[in-house]
C-alpha cells in the first residue's frame, strides 16, 4: 500500500519538475528574447500556469484522497471557486508579507506580486488541490505530527522547502556582485522554485528512506 | 568563590572591554605626528648646510610663483583627462599636458577616498589616519599644519569657491569664500555655475594670491549615472573650457609681473566604475595632477605615460612654490619637475629643506630612526651637499660642480622617496603584538562565558569561579613566566613600536596576569563541563526536549549575523541584516501564537492563511524537525492549547494581532531611514519631514508623538513623575521649537533661532529629576520590606527617564522610532511573552535584537557619517568633551539601551523567579560578546582586504563601542539584580 503510494508520489513529483524544466524551455520556441533573467515576468507567469495544469491534471488523474461523499455539481463548482478564492486570498497575503519584510511598496508592484503569485503556486495549489479548502485540514497537516498520509508528508516538505528557498533567495540581494539576479525578485523567484523543486526531489526519497518509522493513523 | 551569574557576566565583559580596547589600540595604528604640531609658531628654516666655510642663506627662499590656481574638480578620474575622454572632450587640456609647459602626473590618492579626508591630505600632506576621522569629529576645523593656514600667516590673500568643505575646514582664511553644499546630488549644473560665475570678475581683478576652486558637478553625475554617462563628457567639456579661460587669463596678466603664475588641476579622489567611490580600487584612487606654469619648460612630443606619485606630495611643492615652510607633518615628497629649471643652488636648497622636514617627522614618530636607510641617506645627503655649497662659494669651475651637483641632487631624490616611503607605511603598519594580546584576552572571556551556559542558567543563577584554585597555581605561575618570557622577546626583538612595548613593566604584568589567570579559569571550567558530561553520559538521562521553532530561529539568526560580518557588502547593509532577522522573528512568534491559540477555535480563512505565513519565518526550524525527529508521532494533543481560555475576547484578539502590528510598525519604521551604502540614496519619510517645507508636518507628527509617549509611558508612574514627564515632554518640543526644527501654532516662521540652552537644561532637570525618584524609590525598596511595587514603580521611572532623555536628543523626525518602539514593547510584554511564557532567555534574545533593528531604524549605520553629532550639542554653550561624548553615544545607541532597561524593568515586574535578572543578564553578555569576538578574529584575518579602511574599520569601532555598552548594560543588570536579593 505504502509503497505503491510512495511510488506514485515519486511518479508525480517527477512530472511537476518536469513542467518547471519545460517552462524554461518551451517558451524559447514561441516567444523572441525569452530568457528567465530578462523576462522574468514572463517566465513567472508561464511557470506558475505550467505547474498549476500539471497540479490539477495530476489531482484529477491521481486522486490521492479518493472519498469525495457528494459529488453534485453545484458542491463542485462552490468548490472550486472557494478554492479560486483561497488562492487569490493567498497571493494577497503573500504580497502583504513582502512588503512587511521591506519589498518597494509603489514600485515594483507587480513584480512583487506575481512573486507572490509564484509563491502561493508552489504551496497554496498543491494543499488545495489536496486538502481542498478545509483550513481545519491545513492547519493539522502543518502543527506538529499532523500528518495522516504520504501524501500530506510530501506537501509538507515541499511547501517548507518553498518558503525556505525564497527565505534563503534574499540573501544575495544586499551583496555587491551587481549581477543580474541580484534585483528584487528575481532571486527570491529563483530561491522559491529551487527551494521548491528540491522539495519535489528529497520529498519521495525522504519518505522511503523514513518508511519504516512512519505511521498514519488512517492507512 | 561563588558569583551570581549576572555578576560573573559583568565582569567577563569588563575584561572583554579592556581586550577590545587593546586590540582596538594594536589594530589603529597612532597617526604619524609631529609633536609640536599643535602650535602654529614659525620655527626658523633649517639653514643651507655647509661644509667650514659659513653660508649666507638661511631665510626661507622666494616664492617661485607669484599666483597660484587650484581647480579641484570633485571625483576626476586620471582617464578623463590622460585617457580618451581627455582627448575627445578636453581639447585645450590635452594641448596642456602634450605641447605645454606643464608636467603631468597621476597622483595616488589614499583609502578612504571621500573628499574630507582628501582635501587634507591635498593641503597637509599627512596621510589622515582612520583615527583621525573619529578624532575630529568634534571639530571639523583643521588644526593641523597645513598649506592654507601657512599661506594666511605669510599674509598671502586666498579665495575660494566651491564645496563648502573648504569652508568648513579652514574658517576664516579666505577673503573671500561661496561655499556650495553637497547635498543634493541630483544637481550637477546649478552647483559649477555657482563657481565659475566668479570667475571672471575675479581673474580681472588679480588682487589674490591663491584661488581655489572646487567643481562637484562630475562627482554628481558620477554618483546619478556612473563614469560611461554621457553627460559626463559635457562636464568634461566644460571644465575644459574654465581651465582655458584661467590659463589664458593668467598668461595675459603675467606680462605685467615678473614671476610666473602656477595652474594646478588636480581631482580629490577618482570614480569607481558604478560611479561611487571611498574604497580603494585603482579607478577610485588613480587622479590627474596637472602643473601648468610658464616657469616650465615646453616639451616637444606627447608623453602619454604620466608618472605615479603619491597624493601628499602636492603640499610639499605648493608651499615650496608659495615660499612657505613645508607642513610639518606632511609625509610627501616635492615633485621635483617643478623646480627643474631652477639653478641648482636653489634646487639643492629645496631639496634640502624637504628632506629635513621630513627627516624631523621620523625621528619623532620611530624610536630607531637612526637605522632607517633614508636617515642614513640624508646625513650623506646632507654632507655632499655641503661639499658643493663650499665648492660653490669658492667658485669653482663650472662643470666640477654641475656634477657633484647632480650627484647631491639624485643623492637627496633618493632619500626623499625612501624617507616619505618608510612614513607613509608607518600609518599602515598594524600592531600584531597587541592585537594577538587583545584577541587572546576576547576569546578567553568568550570561551569562559560558553563553558559555564549550563551552570549560569540553571535555577540557582550561581556559579563556582576558580579565583585562588591551589590546583592550578602551577599552570598559572608557568604560564606567567612563558608569557613574560614571550613579552620580553618580542619587545626586544621588534623593530616597529609596538603598544603594549611601550607600556610600563607594572601594566603590562598586569596584563600578562591577566591572560593568564583566564586561562586557568578556562581550564578549570573545562574540566569541569567534561567531569559533568561524563556523569550525565553515565546517567544516560538525556531530556528529551525538542528545540522549538523560535530556539532554532534565534540560534541561527544570531550564527547567521555573525557569519554575514565576513562580507563587506553585509555590513554595509547590516540593518537589512537585523530587519529580516526581526519580521521573521514576528512571522515565527506569529506561528507560535496561532499554533498555541487556533485549533481549539473554529477559525476564520484570514487567520488560517496568516499560520502558512508564520510558517515563511519558522520554515528552517522546521525543516529541521523534519529531518531530526525520524519518528511522526500522531499525539498532537502534545502541546495543550493552553491558556486560551483564560483571556478575554478582546484580549485574544490583540494576542493574535499583535505579531501583524509590530510587523507593521517595523515596516513604516524601515521606510524611515534610508541607510546603509546601496539604497542610501532613496528618498525616505525622514528626508521629507526634515526639508523646511515640510516644517509644518514635523512639528504635527512631533508634538502628536511626544503626547503619544506620554500616554504609553505614564501609565506606571508614580504622580510626581507623572507631573515632571509631561513638563519635560513639553519642554522637548520647546526646545526643538527654539533651535527652529519646529513650529509653534501661533508663531509662524518670525522668531529668530537660538540655541535653546535654557529649554534643554529645562529638560535636563526633568530628567535627573526622574531618574533620582527612581533611584530613590529603589532604595526605598530595599529598607521596606514589601518593597515590591515601588521597586517595580523605581524601575519603570528608570526607563522612562532614558525615554525623556532620548525624546530630547533625537532628532525630531525621529521621534516616531520612539513612539513605536514604546508601542513594540507595551504589545511585546502584554500580549506576546506573558501569555505565551517565553523563558527568560527568549525574552532577552528578542529585546536584543529588536535594540539593534532600532539602532538602525534611527537612522545609525557602520558608517561613521551617520553619527549624529549635533546631540552633543544640546543644552551646552560650547563643546565639552565629557557630556558631548556621553550625550552623543546615548543618543546614537538610543535603541538598544531603551530596549535592555526595558527589559530590566519588565523582568523585574514579571518576577516569575528571583534569577531571572541575573539570567538576563547573561544572556545579554553572552549574545553580545559573541559577534564581537567573532568580528575581531574576522578583522584580523581581512585586514589586507581591500575595503579594511571604509567598511570594516569604521564596524570595528562601533562593535567596540557596541561592547562598551553591553557592558555598561550587563553592571546595571547587576546592580539591578544586588537590590533584588537584598530586598
Amino acid at each position: 500500500m505504502k509503497d505503491t503510494d510512495i511510488k506514485r508520489l515519486l511518479y508525480t513529483h517527477s512530472l511537476c519538475i518536469f513542467s518547471i524544466i519545460l517552462s524554461i524551455f518551451i517558451p524559447s520556441f514561441f516567444l523572441e528574447n525569452f530568457s528567465i533573467l530578462e523576462t522574468h515576468l514572463t517566465w513567472l507567469c508561464i511557470c506558475s500556469v505550467f505547474v498549476t495544469a500539471v497540479n490539477l491534471v495530476l489531482y484529477l488523474v491521481v486522486k490521492p484522497n479518493a472519498s469525495s461523499k457528494r459529488s453534485s455539481l453545484s458542491f463542485k463548482v462552490t468548490r472550486f471557486v472557494k478554492c479560486c478564492v483561497y488562492f487569490l486570498m493567498s497571493c494577497f497575503t503573500f504580497h502583504v508579507i513582502f512588503v512587511l519584510y521591506g519589498a518597494p511598496l509603489i514600485e515594483l508592484v507587480l513584480e512583487t506580486f506575481l512573486f507572490a503569485v509564484t509563491l502561493s503556486t508552489f504551496t497554496t495549489v498543491p494543499c488545495l488541490c489536496l486538502l481542498g479548502p478545509n483550513i481545519k485540514a491545513w492547519l493539522r497537516v502543518f502543527s506538529r505530527n499532523g500528518v495522516t498520509s504520504v501524501w500530506e508528508n510530501s506537501l509538507q516538505i515541499t511547501t517548507i522547502s518553498s518558503f525556505v528557498g525564497a527565505w534563503l533567495g534574499a540573501f544575495p540581494i544586499p551583496l555587491d556582485w551587481e549581477r543580474p539576479w541580484q534585483v528584487w525578485p528575481i532571486s527570491c523567484t529563483l530561491g522559491a522554485t529551487f527551494g521548491y523543486v528540491a522539495g519535489l526531489f528529497i520529498s519521495p526519497l525522504w519518505i522511503y528512506w523514513n518508511r519504516k518509522q512512519l505511521t498514519y493513523k488512517n492507512n | 568563590m561563588r558569583l551570581g551569574s549576572g555578576t560573573f557576566a559583568a565582569c567577563c565583559v569588563v575584561v572583554e572591554v579592556l581586550g577590545v580596547v587593546l586590540f582596538l589600540r594594536g589594530f589603529f595604528p597612532a597617526p604619524v605626528r609631529s609633536s609640536s604640531s599643535s602650535k602654529h609658531q614659525a620655527e626658523p628654516p633649517a639653514p643651507e648646510p655647509s661644509a667650514g666655510a659659513s653660508s649666507n642663506w638661511t631665510k626661507l627662499p622666494p616664492p617661485l610663483f607669484s599666483k597660484v590656481v587650484i581647480v579641484l574638480i570633485d571625483a576626476l578620474r586620471d582617464d578623463f583627462v590622460f585617457g580618451s575622454k581627455g582627448v575627445k572632450f578636453m581639447p585645450y587640456t590635452t594641448y596642456l599636458v602634450e605641447k605645454g609647459a606643464s608636467h603631468s602626473f597621476v597622483a595616488e590618492a589614499k583609502p578612504p577616498t571621500v573628499t574630507m579626508p582628501r582635501i587634507k591630505a591635498l593641503m597637509t600632506g599627512s596621510v589622515p589616519g582612520f583615527i583621525d576621522v573619529v578624532m575630529n569629529l568634534n571639530s571639523p576645523a583643521l588644526l593641523e599644519d597645513n598649506v592654507i593656514t601657512q599661506a594666511k600667516a605669510a599674509g598671502k590673500r586666498i579665495i575660494s569657491y566651491g564645496d563648502e568643505t573648504w569652508v568648513k575646514l579652514f574658517p576664516k582664511h579666505f577673503v573671500e569664500y561661496d561655499g556650495t553644499t553637497s547635498f543634493f546630488v541630483s544637481d550637477y549644473t546649478e552647483v559649477d555655475e555657482n563657481v565659475t560665475r566668479h570667475l571672471d570678475k575675479v581673474l580681472k581683478r588679480g588682487d589674490w594670491d591663491v584661488l581655489i576652486l572646487h567643481y562637484l558637478g562630475l562627482d554628481h553625475i558620477g554618483h546619478v549615472s556612473g563614469p560611461s554617462s554621457p553627460l559626463i563628457g559635457r562636464k568634461l567639456s566644460e571644465m575644459d573650457g574654465v581651465l582655458m579661460k584661467i590659463h589664458t587669463a593668467l598668461l595675459s596678466e603675467e606680462r605685467e609681473t615678473l614671476l610666473p603664475s602656477l595652474l594646478v588641476l588636480c581631482g580629490d579622489h577618482g570614480m569607481s566604475e558604478t560611479g561611487g567611490h571611498g574604497a580603494s580600487s585603482t579607478e577610485e584612487v588613480s587622479t590627474p595632477l596637472l602643473l601648468v606654469s610658464s616657469a616650465f619648460e615646453r616639451k616637444p612630443g606627447d608623453i602619454r605615460h604620466p608618472k605615479h606619485v603619491q597624493q601628499t606630495d602636492l603640499a610639499a611643492t605648493l608651499a615650496i612654490g608659495l615660499g612657505l615652510p613645508i607642513p610639518k607633518n606632511s609625509v610627501g615628497h616635492l615633485l621635483f619637475p617643478a623646480i627643474e629649471g631652477k639653478p641648482m643652488r636653489e634646487q639643492l636648497r629645496f631639496l634640502h629643506l624637504n628632506t629635513v622636514q621630513l627627516t624631523k617627522l621620523l625621528q619623532e614618530n620611530v624610536p630607531s630612526y637612526e637605522k632607517e636607510p633614508g636617515f642614513e641617506q640624508f646625513k650623506i645627503s646632507e654632507r655632499l651637499h655641503g661639499n658643493w655649497i663650499r665648492l660653490y662659494l669658492e667658485e669653482n669651475n663650472s662643470e666640477v660642480l654641475f656634477n657633484l651637483g647632480t650627484k647631491v641632487r639624485r643623492q637627496y631624490l633618493d632619500a626623499l622617496k625612501t624617507l616619505s616611503l618608510s612614513l607613509s607605511r608607518q600609518v599602515a603598519q598594524y600592531d600584531v603584538y597587541s592585537m594577538v594580546v587583545g584577541t587572546v584576552v576576547v576569546l578567553e572571556v568568550l570561551t569562559l562565558l560558553l563553558l559555564s551556559i549550563p551552570q549560569a542558567l540553571s535555577s540557582k543563577a550561581e556559579l563556582e569561579v576558580p579565583l585562588l584554585s591551589p590546583v592550578f597555581s602551577l599552570l598559572f605561575y608557568l604560564t606567567f613566566l612563558v608569557l613574560s618570557a614571550v613579552h620580553v622577546i618580542v619587545c626586544t626583538s621588534t623593530e616597529s613600536s609596538c603598544y603594549l612595548c611601550s607600556l610600563s613593566w607594572l601594566t603590562a604584568g598586569g596584563v600578562m596576569v591577566l591572560v593568564s589567570a583566564l586561562l586557568c579559569a578556562v581550564v578549570s571550567a573545562l574540566t569541569k563541563v567534561l567531569v559533568r558530561g561524563k556523569l550525565l553520559s553515565k546517567n544516560a538521562a538525556h531530556s528529551n526536549s525538542r528545540w522549538s521553532e523560535l530556539d532554532l530561529l534565534i540560534l541561527l539568526g544570531t550564527l547567521g549575523h555573525v557569519l554575514s560580518l565576513g562580507a563587506s557588502s553585509f555590513i554595509e547593509e547590516e540593518h537589512q541584516t537585523w530587519y529580516f532577522l526581526v519580521s521573521t522573528l514576528c512571522l515565527a512568534l506569529c506561528h507560535d501564537i496561532y499554533r498555541n491559540y487556533l485549533p481549539g477555535d473554529d477559525c476564520e480563512p484570514q487567520r488560517c492563511l496568516h499560520v502558512e505565513g508564520g510558517f515563511d519565518g519558522a520554515t528552517p526550524a522546521l525543516q529541521d524537525k523534519n529531518t531530526s525527529s525520524a519518528v511522526l508521532e500522531l499525539n498532537r494533543g502534545c502541546k495543550s492549547p493552553s491558556s486560551l481560555g483564560t483571556l478575554r475576547g478582546y484580549e485574544k484578539w490583540m494576542v493574535l494581532a499583535s505579531p501583524w502590528v509590530i510587523l507593521t510598525c517595523c515596516r513604516l519604521l524601515r521606510s524611515l531611514n534610508q541607510t546603509g551604502v546601496q539604497w542610501a540614496h532613496r528618498p525616505d519619510l525622514g528626508h521629507w519631514l526634515t526639508s523646511s517645507d515640510h516644517k509644518a508636518a514635523l512639528s504635527v507628527l512631533a508634538a502628536l508623538s511626544l503626547a503619544v509617549i506620554f500616554a504609553l509611558i505614564q501609565r506606571r508612574c508614580s504622580p510626581a513623575s507623572k507631573v515632571a514627564m509631561a513638563l519635560g515632554l513639553l519642554g522637548v518640543y520647546c526646545y526643538r521649537a527654539a533651535i527652529g526644527n519646529v513650529l509653534f501654532p501661533w508663531q509662524q516662521d518670525n522668531k529668530d533661532i537660538s540655541k535653546g540652552i535654557l529649554e534643554a537644561r529645562f529638560v535636563y532637570v526633568f530628567v535627573l529629576g526622574i531618574l533620582f525618584t527612581g533611584t530613590k524609590d529603589l532604595l526605598k525598596s530595599q529598607v521596606v520590606a514589601a518593597g515590591f511595587t515601588v521597586k517595580t514603580v523605581g524601575l519603570w521611572e528608570l526607563y522612562s527617564g532614558f525615554v525623556l532623555l532620548a525624546a530630547l536628543l533625537l532628532r525630531p523626525h525621529n521621534l516616531p522610532v520612539l513612539v513605536l518602539s514604546l508601542l513594540i514593547q507595551t504589545l511585546m510584554a502584554k500580549f506576546v511573552w506573558k501569555p505565551l511564557r517565553h523563558d527568560v532567555a527568549k525574552v532577552t534574545v528578542m529585546h536584543y535584537w529588536f535594540g539593534q533593528a532600532f539602532f538602525y531604524f534611527q537612522g545609525n549605520s557602520n558608517n561613521i557619517a551617520t553619527v549624529d553629532i549635533s546631540a552633543g550639542f544640546v543644552g551646552l554653550d560650547t563643546y565639552v568633551e565629557i557630556p558631548a561624548i556621553f550625550l552623543t553615544a546615548f543618543a546614537t545607541y538610543a535603541g538598544p539601551v531603551l530596549w535592555a532597561s526595558h527589559l530590566v524593568s519588565f523582568l523585574s515586574s514579571e518576577a516569575s523567579s528571583s534569577s531571572a535578572l541575573s539570567h538576563a543578564g547573561f544572556c545579554y553578555a553572552l549574545i553580545g560578546s559573541f559577534p564581537v569576538s567573532a568580528y575581531i578574529i574576522l578583522v584580523t584575518s581581512l585586514r589586507y582586504h581591500l575595503f579594511i579602511w571604509s567598511v570594516f574599520s569604521p564596524k570595528l569601532l562601533y562593535e567596540g563601542m557596541h561592547l562598551l555598552i553591553t557592558a555598561a548594560v550587563c553592571v546595571f543588570f547587576t546592580a539591578m539584580d544586588q537590590t533584588n536579593t537584598k530586598s
